[in-house]
């Protein structure tokens, strides 16, 4: 199978900090990838690279075939993204917003009614349609970029922690919305999660992101059976373990940072 | 073309939507307009140079026209800081169309807001010496918009934070508007203001309006034009530029 997103020594520091360190990875046509990792791990930046925003300090960005450096347009064309942080204008309504994306992203005019109507229901906004964004609460924003995001099918959708924040209901319609888009359509699924359980459930392969660098990938059974484990939990600190005894800053704090992650915390 | 149209759409709704901005923005006109035309008329006269409110009138317009310009590109600032800026970087369109829907948004937002500082004039008697004269007049404030417009958008293109926008307002807003000759005329400077205002785009513009309204300028239309229509280009080019070089 063709590989649709291809990584090759990806590195990115900011200052003397590498926060993306010599990754190389590639993603298969149609496939649901998953990038798992800790808060700081990298995920984030690691989209930005390869949704354009933001240069590499060094390595290769190929994307449906278009390198990213000197083909950022056509890679552009190629892929959807639904940030971490927020990207609505609050001055805009909800219907504004999705508009404006529709246009952005040459969706006909009959197909976006209908499409906006449909998702803005999906995320049960479609009664505060005229509502400007401003008045949202932070989950109703959430919800309204998820709901655009879908709004056009591309060839790659970037998720960077699609579910941080939803409420379990919305949660479960995206990833069944998502895998049917995946699976009609051919969408090839790169996201983002700390959600171990998520990350099992929904992705074909994973990738274990841990400070800067890619720990291990595979499906979530090569995984376990590599590491003689039977949870993708314990499967992922045994893998980050080793990191762990690697870094000079303390051990403890590193451990307990894991320990409130892995339960949910947020951020 | 959807991408500009629906980008320009977006500022003037904003800017509609801003009621408490629009009523804002007309305040400091007005300040400068009463306090200046009428504090300095007297003194203007006896220096034998005429109606000083009706040689400031035009000059006013010109500065709600720059404020109201720079202050829409740079409100890039708002939008990295908010995140929209994100939404339209990653779309599949051109960034110049990008920069430019925004521009033409920003500079017809300026337009608008010079026109009502124009209506505001003539509710305090002010008269154009030929109304027909008024649709240039527009066209001339929407070319002066469309130049500070893309300065505001360039300059924000390279800032990344809201720090940076107190000093554009002192350090460039603020001497491209009194070194402009909207306060005061352009004949018998001194020689070294004289050709700081002449490397001022602001004078030309001015300039041109007050050729229009009031039949009193000094470099003359096509030279105004001229000067104004090289330096927009330039300004967008550059706009353009940096937007495309932007990163999050
Ligand atoms: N613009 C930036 N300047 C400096 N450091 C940054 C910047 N963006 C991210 N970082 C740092 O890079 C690391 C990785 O961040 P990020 O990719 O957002 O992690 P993740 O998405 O996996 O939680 C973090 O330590 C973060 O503080
Ligand atoms: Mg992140």
């Amino acid at each position: 199978m063709d590989n649709i997103i291809e990584v090759q020594h990806l590195v990115k520091k900011f200052g003397d900090f590498t926060a993306v360190d010599d990754i190389s990875f590639d993603v298969k046509k149609g496939e649901i990838f998953a990038f798992l990792g800790p808060n700081g791990a990298g995920k984030s930046t690691t989209i930005k690279m390869l949704t354009t925003i933001l240069n590499p300090t060094g390595g290769d960005i190929k994307l449906n075939g278009h390198d990213a450096k000197n083909d950022a347009d056509a890679v552009r064309r190629s892929f959807g993204i639904v940030f971490q942080d927020p990207s609505l204008d609050d001055d805009l309504t909800a219907l504004e917003n999705m508009d404006l994306h529709g246009v952005l992203y040459g969706v006909p005019r009959k197909i976006r009614k209908e499409r906006i109507e449909q998702l803005l229901s999906f995320v049960e906004l479609w009664d505060r349609r005229d509502s400007q964004v401003k008045e949202f609460s932070g989950g109703m924003k959430r919800r309204l970029e998820i709901a655009r995001g879908l709004l056009h099918h591309p060839a790659v959708l970037f998720l960077d922690e699609p579910t941080l924040g939803l409420d379990p209901q919305t949660r479960n319609h995206m990833w069944s919305y998502l895998q049917d888009l995946n699976e009609k359509e051919g969408v090839t699924v790169f996201f983002t999660t700390h959600y171990m359980e998520e990350a099992e459930r929904i992705a074909q392969r994973i990738a274990i992101i841990d400070h800067g660098k890619i720990v291990a990938s595979g499906t979530a059974a090569e995984l376990k059976s590599r590491t003689k484990t039977n949870s993708l939990e314990d499967a992922f600190l045994k893998l980050t373990g080793t990191v762990i005894r690697d870094e000079d800053a303390s051990t403890t704090d590193k451990m307990r940072a894991h320990g409130r992650m892995w339960r949910g915390g947020r951020r | 073309m959807k991408t500009i149209y629906i980008l320009w759409l977006r500022e003037i709704k904003r800017y509609l939507r801003s009621k408490s901005r629009i009523i804002g923005s007309l305040g400091q006109p007005l300040l400068f307009l009463l306090a200046l035309g009428y504090g300095l008329g007297s003194v203007f006269a006896k220096a034998g140079e005429g109606n000083y409110f009706e040689f400031l009138a035009p000059g006013i317009i010109g500065m709600s026209i720059i404020f109201t310009a720079i202050f829409s590109g740079i409100q890039m600032i708002w939008d990295r800081q908010f995140g929209f800026l994100k939404e339209t970087l990653v779309a599949p369109v051109n960034r110049l169309n990008i920069m430019i829907g925004r521009t033409l948004g920003g500079a017809t937002v300026a337009t608008m807001q010079g026109l009502l500082v124009l209506i505001l004039v003539t509710i305090f008697g002010f008269r154009p010496y030929n109304w027909a004269l008024v649709p240039v007049v527009i066209l001339f404030m929407l070319l002066v918009a469309l130049l500070f417009a893309a300065l505001g958008a360039a300059i924000a293109s390279l800032l990344d934070d809201m720090q940076g926008f107190q000093l554009i307002m002192n350090f460039l807003v603020m001497p491209l508007f009194f070194l402009s000759g909207a306060l005061f005329p352009l004949d018998g400077l001194p020689a070294v203001l004289a050709g700081i205002v002449k490397f001022d785009p602001l004078s030309y513009g001015i300039d041109s309006f007050r050729i229009l309204l009031v039949n009193n300028g000094s470099f003359g239309l096509g030279t105004d034009f001229a000067v104004l229509a090289v330096v927009t280009a330039v300004f967008l080019g550059l706009g353009s530029y940096f937007f495309s070089k932007i990163q999050i």
